[in-house]
């Protein structure tokens, strides 16, 4: 763009801007207003209502040597790491495959999408059932002959937060496989053609040439995965609310009870603080990376 | 232009109820009472005020108190109050009072002498702050019950026993005919409850106030306290196959007699009766685990948000007379399966559990709960803990009780 046209930048356009003033009102007073004002009282010793009364860090303190926080990040860091490595590979692997110009391509497509199209309390609930031992998948082998069968994550402390990222999984990997397809397919026919008459064997052309071409669409799949994976909430509540004990518990959970159910606004905030730092660690690169390589180029 | 419509649709309304007849105020009610027992239990009151002229409008909310209370919280807060709304007495609410959003009712108290009819004093205590009363108690729920399924005991050929102790006696004899000793669901509130039971029955009612009211952290992580950590470690060894979520699917394990027992407050009953039970001949219940036979008065109680629509506030005053009403609190509380909140009125369609309730109530061996003592916040890191403790069997006993103690330390 050219210098001369700035003067005009303001004008131009001016119904399109008009019309996105109430939006901008909203992001500047409902988020970003709202974020501040819950840091603000994050600090404070805020009980059912919020008041202004300053005690420094000693909800952070409190947070911090708080078990059942710091079973909240060891869970969402596990969760996480799952989600982000699994989703990336198998809905890579079935946008490959599927790009593969197979038959039915449409009905696969729409088959490993469809769960997408599900809430998490309803993938929640129906994971719940298979994963119950007294009707789902355990009852199912054993019926089978297999007496000695034993499939209860849900049940089990210690391997309960695996259990519900298969449902995550399930639920998410559809739309990482239609991203990367559409990834797949913008890349130039040509390319394929080079690497043939080079004798590249396939898979070395995916993990060499088409994946790093693909960065964009790894990018964006990847902040679209990390934003689920810090606000995982609902999915929690419908399988497991938490449990064994509170072996299942998520940070958003934490924030969610004790700003409701223990009537402390300020612990809840505090809380809310911390995941709000956790997800500015994984957008600011990201947004530096997008925005600022663009304009650099 | 939406606010605009809003405005004109409220208009519409407001000028709607000029229309029509004026004595009759509806007067929006919200609490928590869904299942079969209670909600049979809240048409009494609907009926009962409906009977002076007004008219409740009823505003049940699905889910549990915990589901329920942040959503009336959040109604009076901002600026939408209701009628009037159920609390569990005690320090639910006490934040909204001394905001100045709740009614000063203590007018009404005294033209009605309420410190001379309800019984036990400790529950309008609950509903005083600063020498004002701010709620109507409507019953009176105790927590320290043992309910015991005899079919269960038979099966396994042992005699129903008369106390906690006996009970866990009983347990390696019922676990090898394949029965579940104690039932405990996996609600958090279950297992940090049934821990507050054992406190006060093997503790004594003195160590339950010295932890839970004085808040000493020193003796909470002293020997007195390590002893009730011992018997609550027998129980989640009792209740380590206890395999469901919900506290009524708990009693239904005892009404079938997959289970031996539960410790659970007295709206279990409801359960029991549902299923066709009768009390001392399928099921036993055994008021402060028949060691320490004192019951607490938790329970219910309506609050009524300070309101400027004149005719509203007048049929709050109702509906307050009301509740305390003989006959309102006897038709309540026979379907609610609870004790009434005043001495004077005749129970005699109760049941045996409820008549071993009201004899106790009658000796004036009461007790307050924590609901009454302990701010939501410590409550909430205790069902934390506890639900931590049940579910995880290689948690030690020693590191319970030393979090414990930091809970009762921090507690307000």
């Amino acid at each position: 763009m050219s210098n001369s046209e700035r003067p005009n930048q303001l004008f131009r356009n001016l119904n399109a801007k008009i019309a996105s003033i109430p939006m901008v009102l909203t992001a500047l007073v409902v988020f970003v207003g709202g974020t501040a004002w819950t840091v603000l009282y994050s600090f404070t010793n805020s009980k059912l209502l919020p008041r202004l009364n300053f005690v420094g860090l000693d909800q952070y303190y409190r947070l911090w040597a708080t078990p059942r926080w710091l079973i909240s990040i060891e869970n969402l860091l596990i969760y996480g790491v799952i989600s982000l490595v699994f989703s990336l590979v198998i809905g890579f692997v079935l946008a490959a495959l599927l790009d593969q110009k197979i038959r039915f391509e449409d009905t696969f497509r729409t088959i490993f999408l469809y769960p997408f199209a599900l809430s998490f309390i309803v993938t929640g609930l129906v994971w719940q059932w298979l994963l119950n031992p007294d009707f789902g998948i355990q009852r199912v082998v054993r019926d089978l002959g297999w007496t000695s069968f034993s499939f209860d994550p849900l049940y089990n402390s210690s391997i309960v937060i695996y259990g519900i990222s298969i449902a995550a999984l399930w639920q998410g990997t559809g739309l990482i496989m239609c991203l990367m397809l559409a990834g797949l397919r913008g890349i130039d026919e040509d390319i394929w053609k080079a690497a043939r008459v080079d004798g590249i064997p396939m898979w070395k052309t995916y993990l060499f040439i088409v994946i790093p071409m693909m960065r964009p669409v790894f990018i964006t799949t990847l902040v679209i995965i990390a934003a689920g994976i810090v606000k995982v909430y609902d999915l929690v509540v419908a399988q497991t609310s938490g449990g064994p004990g509170i072996a299942s518990e998520v940070p958003a959970k934490y924030v969610y009870d004790y700003m409701f159910f223990a009537q402390n606004l300020g612990q809840g905030f505090a809380a809310s603080t911390m995941m709000l730092l956790s997800v500015m660690i994984v957008i600011v690169p990201w947004a530096y990376l997008e925005f600022g390589g663009r304009r650099r180029g | 232009m939406r606010y605009k419509f809003l405005t004109a649709a409220f208009a519409a309304t407001v000028a709607l109820n000029f229309a029509g007849p004026a004595a009759a105020t509806d007067l929006e009610v919200t609490h928590w009472w869904t299942s079969g027992g209670e909600a049979a239990a809240v048409a009494e009151l609907a009926k009962a005020f409906d009977a002076t002229g007004n008219h409740w409008v009823d505003g049940a909310i699905a889910g549990s108190g915990g589901t329920a209370r942040p959503i009336m919280i959040s109604r009076i807060t901002g600026g939408d109050p209701m009628g009037a709304t159920q609390f569990n007495h005690g320090r639910q609410a006490e934040e909204l009072v001394q905001a100045g959003l709740m009614r000063d009712l203590t007018d009404i108290a005294t033209k009605d002498k309420w410190t001379e009819i309800v019984r036990p004093k400790s529950l309008l205590d609950s509903c005083t702050i600063d020498g004002k009363i701010y709620c109507v108690p409507v019953n009176i729920h105790s927590w320290q019950w043992l309910w015991l399924s005899n079919e269960a005991f038979q099966k396994a050929g042992l005699p129903v026993p008369k106390d906690w102790n006996e009970f866990v006696a009983d347990a390696p004899a019922l676990e090898k005919a394949g029965i579940i000793p104690l039932a405990v669901g996996g609600q958090a509130w279950q297992a940090s409850g049934a821990f507050d039971v054992l406190m006060a029955a093997t503790g004594g009612t003195d160590t339950f106030l010295k932890v839970y009211k004085d808040k000493d952290a020193a003796f909470a992580a002293g020997p007195e306290i390590a002893k009730v950590f011992k018997a609550a470690d027998d129980a989640r060894k009792m209740a380590k196959n206890t395999n469901v979520q919900d506290w009524n699917q708990a009693t239904n394990l005892v009404i079938t007699g997959k289970a031996a027992g539960q410790i659970m407050g007295d709206w279990a009953q409801g359960e029991f009766q549902v299923a066709g039970k009768t009390a001392g001949k399928d099921y036993t219940c055994l008021p402060g685990l028949g060691l320490n036979e004192v019951i607490a008065t938790g329970g219910d109680a309506f609050y009524f948000p300070l309101l400027k629509d004149e005719a509203k506030t007048k049929a709050q005053a109702v509906l307050a007379e009301t509740l305390l009403d003989p006959k309102t609190q006897v038709a309540f509380n026979l379907k609610k399966g609870s004790l009434p909140v005043r001495g004077d009125v005749d129970l005699n369609a109760a049941n045996d559990c409820m008549k071993k309730g009201l004899a106790i109530l009658a000796k004036g061996a009461v007790m307050p709960w924590t609901d009454q003592l302990l701010s939501q916040d410590s409550q909430k890191q205790k069902e934390d803990l506890f639900s931590e403790f049940f579910a995880k069997p290689d948690m030690t006993v020693e590191e319970a009780q030393k979090r414990f103690a930091a809970i009762i330390a921090s507690a307000d």
